[in-house]
């Protein structure tokens, strides 16, 4: 454990193996479009996530509309409104945020955050971009298909999504999205095994493990979980597409439909259910760890000081990636499971959230005595840390089994998941965004245009989902196009309601001035120079600013300390690189 | 300075919109009144945390924030500060979870001595099934469900003659008895769940689920389905009527029995499978 000492200067290695030749692009089409360069790769997937981000932010408005003002927009029929909200959920949950966080931050970083020339699998790299491609316009494809898309909701629970009384069920909807899915998750896995053998076997010299960025072990834990998971929800596409197409009753028990008998006998549906959230819990991890990564690295360098408790943030994310493996039945409580499981599940899932509550510590105690700078990533941080809070609690009712009895399906979930795993990762999404648009493009983000950004989203957010906790709480179920008479809420709620809506739209408005921003500052934005921020990790290094292919110029980085030497006593700067060598000041007492 | 004010105006904002807004539970009228405590424990310990952090937060942006020369203190990590806080954490969860697996316990134990009720859901309506004067319901299967059979009961299980068929129209309960909830579906996933009693299930095709409670108060309750079972999903609305004992009795005289129910040419195949 050495290696964590801030400021010890560890023995750097020898370098065993010759660097190998990189693969050059001869012409336009193989440097700029297929291209194996992990930071264009990365663009591609920023840009198409954020492009389908742009739809499901659409697919809200549509469903906002509907609930704010039930009965005026006729276009929006029941089944429509399922087709919306099926949408925008998978979308947001896989195609945007699973896509941006591994394959956007994690090509763009994690060659340049641990001191590669590039992934160690290139061209399979590529491949893993034009099959997540591939699928988002497979996905799209599903509008315009003969019933539209599903409308299962983005659970997509057998019988109900391929029977008749869903749209899509009986039509292409279901068979197209549970394609997407598949080749979604065969793109992924392309991309996940470049990840992991990268960081495992592409570090530069001196770059030990535990003197990663935390962004590099957020993404690095994630990618080794999804590779772990989306293979439940890969035999799950399988074979509910058997059942579809086939006619096979994996899921599908003995129903009668309409008064007609089905030919499908012997089915569990619940067996379902136990595949996806085997998938889907670990899934909100693979969201939330690069998110509690990337946070750490710019709460600690707009706060110019070390992230605190760094040891204890890696065993915190290897923790929670390890233990949110056995917790997923808790999104099953009232699923009619064996009701003995409640006990196991409602005890692991608690216990989750304690390395989650020392990652919530360990960022605040680094602003304690810190320098902080109200840049707009630090504000995008601190924002980060009220929702990730707030949802985070929230959890600990659903969590809690008897608890989550009356709330389960209610609203309630609904602003809880939103708040904690919306919310909270799009906070770190936009304040890496504009921490790290200035390596990427060379300008700052316009300044006045993020201020503005931040406060309307983070207010809105809040004003939007923590009062929909209370529609919950009165038993208002998820997954109703209209509440119209029922007996159990008064008009206040539809009041509620009506401003959610007129929040979302306002909220929804401040991401196009965000896009218009990332558009309008490449050409437009202030110079950046190479480290803007004054950072320590080594892609703020770069000779080049943006980065050319190869990352570094012809000698690769040699790290010999830590991410997190800032405001270090003695230094002459606030800041110490990671490939600066020399000793500084006093190191840290011994522990 | 605009962060700190609203940093200290989220947790001030919160807590006044928890305690003040109009949208809160219904008025439970059943005995589960211990989930509703354990919420209020839960409520308490998170908002504690939420407002200790966020305001400890507010006081850090505060105190710290950038000023011309101002260097950030160095210390990578305290040992000691950081176990005192696992510690501390431990207790506050394990204080949520403890009280919570308690009543899960008494959640998923029947009383002896409840009556067993069926609930059938599906697309979209709520029919119920009352054991009969043997306080026995007889069997049934999805794949016997007919037009005249609409619950699919088993016609040569004598226990299911004299059930009480309630079909598509609203459950009476008597008040003050424990009721298991059998619940059933024939075709897809649906949730019966009424606010008022706090407790809800799924109900799964092929499968028998349940869950018991205590009516306590007379009225007239909703039953929502908090399960999504295709586009009819908002609408499918039933009635519970909680009764007084002598109500209840007069509402019952006026059911019919499957045995009533069912055409006369299939009661007869009955009689000899019966002997």
């Amino acid at each position: 454990m050495v290696d964590v000492t801030p400021g010890s200067v560890g023995p750097i290695p020898p370098a065993e193996v010759a660097e190998m030749e990189l693969y050059h692009p001869h012409s336009w089409w193989t440097k700029y479009v297929f291209s194996q360069d992990a930071k264009v790769i990365a663009i591609q997937y920023s840009c198409t996530a954020l492009a389908i981000g742009l739809v499901a932010l659409v697919l809200s408005w549509l469903m906002r509309l509907q609930l704010g003002f039930p009965g005026t927009f006729d276009f929006i029929t029941p089944e429509a409104y399922y087709q919306f909200i099926t949408m925008h959920g998978m979308i947001m949950v896989i195609y945007l945020l699973t896509a941006l966080f591994l394959g956007g931050f994690g090509n763009y970083l994690i060659p340049l955050m641990v001191g590669a020339r590039d992934m160690v699998f290139p061209y399979v790299n590529m491949l893993s971009y034009w099959i997540y491609l591939l699928a988002v316009l497979l996905l799209v494809a599903g509008f315009f298909a003969p019933g539209g898309p599903t409308g299962a909701g983005w659970t997509l629970y057998p019988p109900q999504a391929i029977m008749a009384g869903t749209p899509g069920g009986e039509d292409w909807g279901i068979i197209v999205m549970l394609s997407s899915l598949i080749l979604f998750i065969i793109g992924f896995t392309m991309g996940g095994l470049n990840y992991v053998v990268t960081v495992l076997q592409g570090r530069t010299r001196g770059m030990t493990l535990m003197r990663m960025p935390l962004t590099v072990w957020g993404i690095f834990t994630a990618t080794v979980m999804a590779l772990l998971a989306f293979p439940a929800l890969f035999v799950a596409c399988v074979m509910m597409l058997l059942d579809r197409v086939l006619g096979t009753s994996f899921f599908m028990p003995a129903i009668v439909e309409m008064g007609e008998q089905l030919q499908h006998s012997g089915g569990s549906p619940i067996l379902f259910q136990h595949l996806f959230w085997f998938f889907g819990h670990p899934e909100v991890y693979i969201v939330a760890l690069p998110a509690f990564g990337i946070v750490s690295d710019l709460i600690s360098t707009h706060a110019r000081k070390n992230i605190f408790g760094y040891r204890m943030m890696v065993w915190a994310i290897v923790g929670i990636g390890a233990l949110s493996f056995v917790v997923w039945a808790h999104h099953m409580y009232v699923s009619g499971m064996h009701p003995y499981f409640g006990f196991f599940f409602a005890t692991t899932t608690l216990i989750i959230a304690i390395p989650t509550a020392i990652k919530v510590y360990n960022w605040v105690l680094t602003l304690w005595r810190g320098d902080i700078h109200l840049t707009i990533p630090m504000l995008f941080a601190l924002g980060f840390i009220v929702t990730f809070v707030n949802g985070g609690l929230t959890g600990l009712f659903l969590g809690n089994v008897v608890v989550d009895v009356p709330l389960s399906d209610t609203m309630f979930v609904v602003a809880h998941f939103h708040m904690v795993m919306g919310v909270a990762p799009i906070m770190v999404i936009f304040g890496a965004i504009y921490h790290w648009y200035p390596k990427v493009t060379g300008r700052m983000l316009n300044h006045a245009m993020g201020m503005f950004h931040f406060w309307v989203t983070f207010v809105g957010a809040y004003l939007i989902f923590f009062p929909m906790h209370y529609l919950g709480l009165m038993g208002v179920p998820r997954r109703y196009n209209e509440l119209s008479d029922m007996g159990l809420i008064g008009e206040s709620a539809h009041h509620l309601n009506a401003f959610i809506s007129i929040m979302a739209f306002i909220v929804g408005f401040a991401q196009l001035v965000f896009l218009f921003n990332l558009i309008w500052s490449i050409r437009h934005g202030k110079e950046a120079g190479g480290n803007p921020w004054r950072a320590t990790t080594l892609e703020w290094q770069t000779a080049h600013t943006p980065p050319t292919h190869g990352n570094f110029g012809k000698e690769l980085p040699i790290v010999y300390r830590w991410a997190y030497d800032y405001s270090v006593p003695g230094a002459k700067e606030d800041f110490i690189p990671q490939n600066e060598p020399g000793s500084f000041g006093p190191s840290r007492e011994p522990a | 300075m605009a962060v700190v004010l609203v940093l200290v105006l989220v947790v001030v904002g919160s807590v006044v919109f928890h305690l003040v807004s109009p949208w809160w539970w219904t008025p439970i009228a059943s005995n589960w009144n211990y989930i509703d405590n354990t919420i209020i424990i839960t409520f308490w310990i998170t908002g504690v945390v939420f407002a200790a952090v966020v305001l400890f937060m507010a006081y850090c942006v505060y105190r710290f924030r950038h000023k011309e020369g101002q260097k950030a203190h160095y210390e990578p990590e305290n040992k000691r500060l950081e176990w005192w806080l696992t510690v501390i954490t431990g207790f506050g969860v394990a204080a949520m979870l403890v009280p919570g697996l308690f009543v899960w316990h008494r959640f998923v134990t029947v009383p002896t001595d409840a009556t067993e009720v069926e609930v059938l859901g599906q697309q979209w309506q709520w029919s119920f099934r009352l054991p009969g004067k043997d306080g026995k319901l007889g069997l049934a299967e999805t794949s016997l469900v007919t037009s005249d059979n609409p619950l699919g009961l088993k016609t040569d299980d004598p226990n299911g003659q004299d059930d009480v068929i309630v079909q598509a129209a609203d459950l009476h309960l008597p008040i003050g008895k424990p009721v298991k909830m059998l619940l059933r579906s024939i075709d897809v996933l649906h949730d019966f769940y009424v606010p008022e009693f706090r407790a809800k299930m799924d109900m799964i095709p092929g499968s028998v689920t349940y869950f018991w409670f205590t009516p306590t108060r007379t009225g007239t309750f909703e039953v929502l389905c908090a399960e999504l079972c295709g586009q009819g999903h908002p609408f499918m609305r039933g009635v519970v009527m909680v009764d007084t004992e002598e109500d209840y009795t007069a509402w019952l005289g006026q059911q019919q029995t499957f045995a009533q129910l069912t055409p006369p040419q299939q009661t007869s195949s009955v009689e000899p499978a019966s002997h």
